[in-house]
């Protein structure tokens, strides 16, 4: 599995909020999946106030980043086999 | 509330970032409480923190066991690992993020989230999940903190 510092993330929010984050996830991206904290996307668990909101862009996706001394991150990466795990277990519907 | 661990119960203390002094003051003091009590005590943290928390006590009075954070989420995810009282220290958004991960991935635990650091009253407000909630704008000085809980664990007639 892939290291999430290894994909060369783009960032797209730096230092933002969960909220943030999930309302930026919702207006950016036309695929939105829902996931509970714990999901693990390569070899990374993702922290936060469920639901968590994960976007997919083509090949890409994208989703919030935690890290104790720095904040949260929204970042974009390949998704690979992800997004087909994604799609198989994110849920759908909150999206305005 | 009693402090008074059952057997084998087991508390994760999940750290925040070490750069608010008060959080391993307050640490060292609940782990050491803790363990007195009974429990069985497991530091989550950052390598920072956790080198932090151990040079502080280097005889491991206080601090024993020790798990690097995002292993400890990894495990708790995976149910490997549990524990009956989690306590998360939260001085930033990030510190909110993981107590609601830990909520969710603890449903049936105490969870106690300690908020402190300049903005303080700002984050608790943010809280919306069900936990026990110590709140002070303490930065370089623990002694409120401290009080907020000994309070929440019922400390405050034999430490004051």
């Amino acid at each position: 599995m892939a290291c999430i510092d290894e994909l060369n993330p783009e960032i797209l929010l730096r230092g933002a909020s969960f909220a943030e984050c999930r309302a930026t996830v919702e207006k950016r991206c036309r695929e939105v999946y829902y996931v509970d904290p714990g999901y693990a996307i390569f070899d990374t668990h993702i922290i936060g106030v469920p639901p968590i909101a994960v976007g997919v862009e083509d090949t890409f996706i994208v989703f919030p980043f935690t890290k104790p001394c720095y904040g949260t991150y929204l970042i974009r990466v390949p998704g690979g086999e992800e997004v087909e795990r994604l799609r198989k277990k994110g849920k759908t519907g909150r999206k305005p | 509330m009693t402090t008074q661990a059952h057997k084998n119960e087991s508390a994760l203390l999940v750290f925040g970032c070490p750069e608010v002094p008060v959080q391993a003051a307050i640490g060292l003091y609940l782990a050491g409480r803790l363990g007195e009590g009974g429990y069985d005590v497991l530091s989550a943290g950052n390598p920072s923190v956790l080198v932090l928390l151990r040079v502080s006590d280097w005889k491991k009075r206080y601090i024993r066991r020790t798990i690097d954070l995002d292993r400890c989420i990894g495990e708790v995810a995976e149910g490997k690992r549990d524990a009956g009282l989690c306590v998360v220290f939260a001085h930033n958004d990030a510190g909110i993020s993981y107590a609601a991960s830990m909520r969710y991935l603890l449903p049936d635990s105490r969870l106690i989230v300690v908020v402190f650091g300049r903005n303080a009253e700002e984050l608790a407000a943010q809280i919306e999940f069900p936990c026990e909630k110590v709140v002070e704008k303490a930065v370089h000085n623990p002694g409120k903190l401290k009080k907020g809980i000994d309070e929440v664990f019922g400390w405050r007639a034999s430490t004051s």
